[in-house]
Formats: structure tokens, sequence, C-alpha cells
């Protein structure tokens, strides 16, 4: 046939049971936040989807009291038998609203439902399992015979992951005895709310979880909070530093998850179809919003031209479009704001010199989108090579020996996760040994896993979520 | 060894059997969890409508409308090529199939019950379906399909040979079918179910492109597994980078274990992404199969129809 | 005789990649026992040796986190040993030093050298402890490891001269990380003997690094360094401790949680201070044939 065109293929909006408007969830109800209200834009289209009122600063309050207040009378004194069987029956809820929260989300955030049905929403529901499980063994964790928690944690997420990073705090923080307030980012909170209200469903103990919507100003308040014993914060490095600064001298327990820029290095010897496969994912999927994105690609000069050529025709076959459509790889960028970002940075690339090369899909009339684009002869010295993009923007540079490669992958204060590709099995462990790097993916790229703990070596933050490293964050330990 | 058309550095691969397999063991390797994903991934794409009536129709262009039993007939076969010539009877709109397959000694009926169309007919050879048999039997096989008038011949590798690692002698007889097709296509079948690796299935590949194959096939029909996403990914690859190399456009043909629309709209989505848009034509792609065609016929009544199907609509053959 | 004899009077020097420099700056301070009389002169360190005490450690670094767990072992251990040779020594600075009885000295020496013995016995074990085999849900074979996150600035307590160093010292260097000390600014006879014995005994050049001076003036310097990846703000007191915290966040550097006061540091550690670190690796490889 000469052409063929996919059919558009979307998952019905109904699905995610949109309503005109939400509201913050605070010691087990639903109420009227006292802040200014938001609207809550899908990205992809540029519409208002609903209303969400806010938090202010005696909302804050009187979420941090609730979770005290469930902390010392319920959550800390329940068997942790107890406490694992609320989680497991979070765990199912999400499952079995796993389509409205997959569709709410990409109309929120402006993901791929592909995605948001084949990943995030289904590691948020086994990141519950995992962690239920974990409620009532914690004396096998290593942290000595009774590890105990840590009070009421505060926890800030970011709009890339929002339910999936909800999980990620929620569940360790629950496991562990404590209550949470947490705050979704200002452009997603959707999703979040509607796990208030499986958490009602669930009949979890008022109190326990919390949610304020807002903007920084309202993670300020939670982070400064006098009634706060931990702060969990996923974000970007100048935020992460802002609140470890804030704070200093205080008694408040610190977890941070933050920025990266990390490397994804191709040795000649590599499996190179799948090394493509593992570049694009570790760019463009969830558009490069994502703090472990392979940002930097490191190919060995003897093998670059090959691999430039297999990479731009395998991206060149990503679709772009309706977030919606099942068909489609890449969704639209979460927000104007960001979208401005991504164009300043590339604009930069092209100012010192890189060479650019854009995908010819497509783009959408309205929303926030941004064609996957790759650039060639970059060197370390410019800003794409150094700054984090948060965008579907890949940076190639090449190295001559694995020690130049090490070199120059750890040639930044950040230190998320970093990809080796390359059949030499000893070659893998040499460099898994040498990469600074909190995770390290080899011939695969972006895994993640409830049993894998995650987090960053230096400025891309301290602390581990997932595994039995991840439960530390929350004992008094 | 050397193809005097192709560019230095593959003639340059088959001068000695110590440079085939040079050849062939630098080609990189295949990670087997990677690939897989890929195929599943790509598999959970969302053919609908109007690309799924064009991607049906398109399948069957693309089916070489097999029969490969010992209980084949001559009135089999005849039936065969009548179901090829109209798929469905009553509508005379569904595109014909590509070719017929049948074993060396039924050629000649399908070619006469195929006469006035531009149908081929395919013929298994070289000691189908194992190859265990003298380099002598094999070409006498494949000299029985051609003087009987296939227009397409299905050798199959030495699969021995090749684990062996006798690349050489793998490369060589090929190539000797190959110039005993005369004017009949090659496809050379690698048995990809008796290669176990990716890596193998890359090499086996490229050796048969290198010794003049104009498609490669997943597999006989007659080892499980069959064809499988993964492995074609694999193969597609292949001639995706064949056409890198040499501009030169080769075929690939899954055989085996594909029966339904699904299946096939799955194989086409991966031919559309993998190696492009280029191979959706049924000179460069095709499905080996026998109840794949009546499955696709249902789903096109669907289609056109607006309800469901049911087997008594189409011909049991 | 003795009476007459006029004895040398001491001036330290330093403890900085392996050799013994003068501060940088030229300064000196005297250091007296607990009555006041003078014991010696130290040298007193600014932020300019901070900035050639991180540049050894981190130099250090890539050879000290190299090394087998096994090797590491044997190099503390080996201190231990060295310690018990100069055991009268350590025995009459620590007495000195913090007004101790003889005995009492002795006592806390005793446990300084076997705290050096229990940290020896960890390299080899810790990654077992706090590492992981992943049973992810997948084809992969993941595995979680903790690695030593660097260059640790220790500053170290002021009370407990001998044993409260070595307890935050050696922790560091049984994980692999490399050190730059602050000792006792009132109380830096111990840390200058553990910095010859150090000196002496296999613990590569640059491994730990000695400053003697006021950690009030070098924590902020440590804390708010780029090449610094960890810190110990024991030293600092409570209003130190605060600042410190603050100037680490400019490079999110982790900054230990330490007790209001020093604790008493004869009780056996918990494994804490190896855990703060030690960053866990987690790494992932597909299984396939």
């Amino acid at each position: 046939m000469s052409t063929w065109e996919y059919a558009p293929a979307p998952e019905s909006r109904e699905i995610a049971n949109l309503k005109p408007s939400y509201r913050p969830f605070i010691g087990g109800e639903f109420v009227d936040g006292s802040g200014e209200p938001l609207k809550s834009v899908n990205p992809a289209t540029e519409e208002v989807l609903a209303e969400v009122g806010t938090a202010s600063a005696s909302d804050v309050d009187a979420a941090v009291k609730a979770a005290r207040k469930a902390y010392d009378k319920t959550w800390r004194r329940m068997p942790g038998t107890e406490r694992a069987k609320y989680l497991f029956r979070i765990a199912r809820l999400i499952q079995e609203r796993s389509r409205e929260l997959a569709v709410l989300e990409t109309l929120d955030n402006g993901k791929p439902i592909k995605e948001s049905r084949d990943a995030d929403v289904p590691t948020a529901a086994a990141h519950f399992f995992y962690h239920a499980g974990w409620a009532d063994k914690l004396e096998y964790a290593g942290f000595g015979p009774d590890p105990q928690p840590l009070g009421v944690a505060g926890q800030i997420i970011p709009w890339n992951f929002p339910l999936l990073m909800l999980a990620w705090k929620i569940a360790p923080a629950l496991a562990t005895g404590n209550t949470v307030v947490l705050k979704p980012a200002e452009t997603t909170p959707l999703t979040a709310l509607v796990f208030a209200e499986i958490c009602q469903q669930a009949d979890l103990p008022p109190g326990v979880v919390n949610i304020v919507p807002g903007a920084g100003d309202i993670g300020a308040e939670l982070v400064n909070h006098a009634g706060i014993d931990k702060i969990a914060f996923t974000g970007s490095t100048d935020v992460g530093k802002l609140i470890q600064r804030s704070v200093a001298g205080t008694p408040k327990r610190l977890t941070l998850e933050l920025g990266g820029k990390a490397a994804n290095v191709v040795f000649d010897d590599a499996p190179l179809d799948q090394a493509v496969e593992g570049i694009v994912n570790g760019i463009f999927y969830n558009q490069g919003h994502v703090c472990c994105a392979g940002s930097r690609l490191l190919a060995q000069e003897s093998v670059v031209d090959e691999l430039l050529e297999k990479l731009r025709y395998r991206v060149s076959t990503l679709r772009l479009g309706d977030p919606l459509d099942k068909n489609t790889d890449i969704g639209a960028i979460n927000s104007a704001e960001q979208l401005t970002k991504i164009r300043e940075l590339t604009e930069s690339g092209v100012a010192e010199g890189a060479e650019r090369w854009t995908s010819p899909c497509p783009l959408p009339e309205r929303g926030f989108f941004f064609a996957p684009t790759v650039f060639s002869n970059v060197e370390q010295s410019m800003r794409i090579a150094r700054e984090e993009i948060f965008g579907p923007v890949l940076s190639v540079l090449t190295f001559r020996t694995p020690a130049e490669a090490v070199a120059k992958a750890n040639n930044t204060p950040y230190g998320l996760s970093a990809g080796i590709w390359t059949e030499k099995g000893s070659r893998i462990l040499w460099m898994a040994n040498r990469l600074r790097a909190g995770v390290v993916w080899a011939n695969t790229f972006n895994r993640f896993d409830p049993t894998a703990p995650f987090g960053g070596y230096q400025e891309s933050g301290f602390g581990r979520e997932g595994g039995r490293t991840g439960l530390e964050g929350y004992l008094d330990v | 060894m050397a193809t005097p058309t192709l560019p230095a550095e593959l003639s340059d691969a088959t001068s000695d059997e110590r440079s085939l397999r040079r050849f062939l063991h630098g080609l990189p390797g295949v990670d087997q969890v990677g690939v897989e994903q890929r195929a599943a991934s790509l598999g959970t794409r969302s053919i609908k409508k109007g690309a799924k009536l064009q991607a049906i129709d398109t399948a069957i262009s693309m089916v070489d409308l097999t029969t490969l039993e010992g209980a084949d007939t001559h009135g089999k076969v005849r039936a065969l090529a009548a179901k090829a010539r109209r798929p469905d009877p009553e509508r005379p709109d569904t595109p014909r199939v590509a070719a017929v397959c049948v074993y060396p000694d039924l050629v000649a009926t399908a070619v006469e019950s195929l006469a006035g169309t531009d149908i081929g007919v395919a013929s298994v050879a070289t000691a189908f379906p194992s190859g265990r048999s003298s380099r002598e039997v094999k070409l006498a096989d494949v000299a029985l399909a051609v003087r009987s008038g296939a227009t397409e011949v299905d050798m199959v590798i030495d699969r021995g040979a090749f684990l062996e690692g006798r690349y050489g002698r793998v490369f060589d007889e090929i190539q000797a079918v190959k110039a005993a097709c005369g004017d009949a296509h090659l496809k050379v079948i690698l048995e990809t179910g008796e290669l176990a690796t990716y890596d193998n299935v890359r090499r086996a590949s490229w050796l048969a492109l290198l010794a003049g194959g104009d498609f490669i096939k997943t597999s006989t029909g007659k080892v499980s597994p069959a064809a499988t996403l993964p492995v074609t990914h694999v193969m597609l690859q292949a001639v995706r980078d064949w056409y890198t190399a040499t501009g030169e456009l080769r075929g690939v043909k899954p055989a085996g274990g594909i029966r339904t629309t699904k299946d096939a709209i799955r194989y086409l989505v991966a031919v559309h992404e993998v190696a492009g848009p280029d191979w959706l034509t049924p000179s460069l792609f095709r499905f080996g199969a026998s109840s794949l065609l009546n499955d696709l016929l249902l789903q096109r009544r669907t289609q056109l129809d607006g309800h469901y199907s049911g087997p008594d609509y189409v011909t049991v053959d | 005789m003795s009476d007459n004899r006029i004895s040398v009077a001491k001036t330290y020097k330093l403890y900085v990649d392996g050799k013994f420099p003068r501060s940088e700056s030229g300064r000196t301070y005297p250091v007296t026992d607990s009555k006041g009389t003078f014991l010696a002169n130290a040298a007193h360190a600014s932020r300019k040796d901070v900035r050639d005490a991180v540049v050894a450690a981190r130099k250090a670094f890539g050879g000290w986190s190299g090394a087998t767990a096994y090797n590491r072992g044997q190099v503390l251990y080996r201190v231990a040993e060295m310690m018990e040779g100069r055991r009268e020594q350590f025995v009459a600075e620590v007495a000195a030093s913090e007004g101790l009885p003889s005995r009492k000295a002795q006592s806390v020496v005793d446990a300084a050298v076997d705290r050096w013995v229990w940290y020896a016995g960890w390299t080899d074990k810790i990654a077992t402890v706090l590492g992981a085999a992943n049973p992810v849900a997948g084809p992969y074979f993941s595995f979680t490891v903790p690695e030593p996150t660097g260059v640790v600035g220790v500053l170290a307590p002021q009370e407990s001269s001998l044993l409260g160093l070595v307890s935050v010292v050696a922790p560091v260097l049984a994980t692999g990380c490399t050190a730059v000390v602050v000792s006792s600014a009132e109380r830096p006879l111990p840390a200058i003997t553990l910095s010859e014995v150090l000196a002496t005994s296999d613990v590569p050049a640059g491994v730990v690094n000695v400053l003697t001076g006021r950690a009030g003036e070098l924590g902020p310097w440590l804390a708010s360094h780029g090449d610094v990846n960890a810190i110990d703000p024991t030293g600092a007191g409570p209003v130190g401790r605060v600042e410190i915290a603050r100037e680490a966040a400019g490079t999110v550097k982790r900054v230990l949680a330490v007790p209001e006061d020093e604790p008493d540091w004869t009780q056996r550690p918990d494994i804490a201070r190896l855990r703060r670190y030690l960053e866990p690796k987690t790494v992932w490889h597909p299984m396939g044939v």
C-alpha cells in the first residue's frame, strides 16, 4: 500500500469522570480550601479541565494537625498487620480504578495514554502492594528490632508522574507508620484528589493522608511548618537546595530526589538496535519529563555515525499528538512555562554551535508540543550538555575510550542515573562500578520497580525510594 | 563465493570462510529482552476503521496461501488455487493473494490452476522441511519445482551446518540454489525456531542476504516456535540495514503460527515502523499461512458490513 | 639531671596528603592541658588549608574507594596495631587534654583502639548487610550495592579528643570515603599523634587529612565546598551546626544528623554512620540469551 495512516484511536475522556471542581482533602474530608482556586489545564488542548480549590497557610496547618492527630491516636498505634491491609486495599482500588486514573492523568498531564495506562498507574498500584507487605515486617528490614516512624511527613511531588510519585511517597510513609500531608504539583493535582477518594473508599482513618493542592508557596508552608517531622521532596535541584536550607538547624528529616543529566554510554560493541530503543526510551519517554532521562548520549566515536543514522530514523517514526490516542508515543509538554524553557535551551544549543536535527513529525495546532530533537556535535561545555532540559531533546557527545566515557559521564554535579550499552560483561561491571549515579541501567533504560531502590548521588539528592533501603527515609534510624 | 554487485565491505565478507565468520560474528548483538519489549510495545498499536480495512486488504494481498501436508492432493491444490483467485466469491473487490505455496510435485497443478492470473506459485524445496539430504538431491528438488513452473522457491538452510559454524557451506548452498532458481525468486527459510537465539537469527539473515536470497523467511511451519513478532523484528531490521548498506530492497516472510487478523496487523505495524513503509507491499513482505486468510476475510466483512461475520460465510477449502 | 634539661618545645603541624605541612596562614596557637599548662603549639589551619586538604582527599578517593574491602579492613586493623604501640603517649595526651586520671585515660585509649578494630571488621560486611538483590517484576537482574559517597568533612568532637575522634573518622574510612578532619580545637594533641600513626601505617596519603583549628571557622568552608560530598558537624556545636547545614544545602551535601550534645562515645556504635557515607547504587541488566 502506498501510505498507511493509522486512524485516530482515542481513549474516551468520559472514562476520567472529570468533575467541574476538586477540593483539598484534609482530615478525611474534602474541604473548601481558602487559597485562590486554580484551574487545571489540559496541556494538549489548553482547555480548562476543572477548577481546583487550593490550600492556604491555615489549611496546611489544619492538615498537619489532622495528620498529627491521626498519627498519635490511630496510625502509629495500629498493628502493622492492620496498616498493611489498608495499603493492600488502596493498591486494589488503584487497580480497579486504573482506567479512570490513566485517562485523568493523561488529560491533566499530557502524557500518552499508553504510558499512563501501561506504566504510571500499574506501577503506582505495585508500590502500594509492595509496601503493604512491609508494614508488619519492619523488624526484618535491618534497622533494629523495633524501628519507629518519624511522625508527620510533608511530601511535595512534581508534575511529571503525578500519581506514581504520590505512590512512591505515600506508600512507604504509611507502611512505616507515618501520616502524610502531600502537596501535588500545581499543574497536575487531579489524580491526587481522586487518590483521596480512594482513601475514603478504603476507609483509611481520617487524617492519615491529607492532600493540599497549591503552588510553591504552599510547599514552603509545609516545609516550614513546625509540626512536620519529615520532608520528602521530588523536583528541581534549585528548589531542593532551598528546602535543604530551610530545614537546616531543625530536627526535620529530609530526603530529596532532584534533577539529573544522565549519560547513556554506547560502546561500539553494543546491541545497536536495542541501544537505539534504549536511547529513545531514555530521552523521549514521557516527553523527556523524567529526572533520570538519558539526556546525554555518549557514543563511542567508532560507532557514532551508524548509531545516529539508526537513531534519526527511529525517532522519525515516533508519533506525536493527542495524548489520549492509544498510538501516540509523544504527548504534550506539561505547561507553557516548560515549553518556553525547552525552546530557550534548544535555541542555546543552536547558538553554541551544536547541530540540530528535529523529527519531521507534524505538530498539532493547539496545545503545548515540542518535536523530538537530537543535537549532535555537542561539547561538554555547552548548556545543552550541562543543564537539565526536561524535554524531548537529546544531546549527543562522543568518546574514544572507556575511561574517557566515565570521565565525561561523571562530569556533572548531578548523579541520578546512567546507561551502559555493550555486549561485554566485564566492561558493564567496570563501568557500573565507576559511574557516579544512583541507578545504572546496563543494556536497558528507565526501568523502575518498587523493590529496586531509586535515588541520586550529589546534587541529584539523597535518600532512596523503593526496596528495603527506601524505608530508611521514614524511620527514626 | 563473492557476489560482484555488493559494496566492497560486504563482498569482502564473503571472500572466504574466515572472513564470513568474522563478518557474521562482528554484527551487533541482539538483546533478547530489548527486542521482545520493543515487539510487545509495537504490538499495542491500535489499528482502527479505515486503517484496519486497509491493513486487511494489504495482508490478504501478502498471503502465500500454503498447503504443505503429506496428504496434499491435486484436488486440494486446485481448491487452494481457486481460493487464491477469488478469496471471497461474494465480494469480487477482495484482493487476490500473492501466491500459493505447495510441494514441488504439486507445482504443475498449481500453475495450471492459476493460469492467466498474476498469482505466483511458490514451492518449498531442498529437502524441506529438514534440509537433511545431499546437495544433489536438494538441487534436483529445486530443479523439479522450477521446471514445473514455480515462480518462487522457498528453500531451507542447512541448520546443522549453521549451528556447527560452517557458514561457508550454508552460504554456498544458498548460492547454488539461487543459481538453480533461474528467474524464480528465492526465499530462504532460516527455521528460526531451531536457531534458538536472536543473534543467530541476525547472522543467518545476513548470510542469506549476502548469498543472494530475495526474501528471508522465518520458518517451515513444521517446527515450534514458528514465526514470532520479535524474530520478525530482527529480520526486518536486517533487511533495513541491508538497504542502508546496499540500496537494495529485500523481503521478509514470517510463516507459521499467524492465524488471526490481529496477529497480521501486528506484523504489518512492525513492517511499517521497523523496516519502513516501503516494505508494505507483497513484493517485499509475505505471510506464509493457511488459516489466516479466512480470518482476514471474516474481519473484512465485519469492517464493511458493520456487524460480526461467522465462519459459515467464508469458504473452507 | 632531667630537672635541669631544657625540654624541646613542640610546634606541631597539619597532616595533609600524607605530609606534615605548616598552615598556609603561618598561624599557630598554644595548646594547654585541662589545667591551663602549656603543652605545645599547634598549627591553626585556615580555609586554604581546607582547600588543600580537600584536594588531597579527592585525589586519594579513587584509590581508597577502589581498594578491596578486605584490604581496607587490613589497613584499619593496622591502625589499631600501631596505636597500641604508642599507647603510653596516647594515654598521657588524653589524660592531659581531657583532665582524666591515668586509669580512665587508659580505658579511653583502649576503647579507641577497639573502635578501629570494630570498624575494620565492617569493611567487607557492610555491603552484604546494606546491599540487595532486588526481585523486580521483569526479566532483569537488579542489585543494589552501597558505594562510598566521596570526600567527607569531619568536624571532630571538641570534648572527646581521641575516642570521639576515632569514632567519627573510622566509619568514614571503613566505607571507602576519604576524610578532611578538623580536630578538637582545645584538645588537638591526640589527633596530632593519630596523624603520626596514620602517616606510618598503611593508610594511603590523603585518605585522612587532619587540620587543627577552629570548627567554627573551617566548618562552613567544608560545608560549602563543591568537592566535599558529606559532612559530620559534630564538633561545630549546636549553633555552628545550623550554619553548616545551611551552607551544605548549596551543593546538596549529606549532613550527618548528630545529637545536640556529644554522645557517650564508649557505647558501641550502630551502623548509622556507615549508612550515611554510603550511596546505594542500583544496577539493572536484562536476562536473556
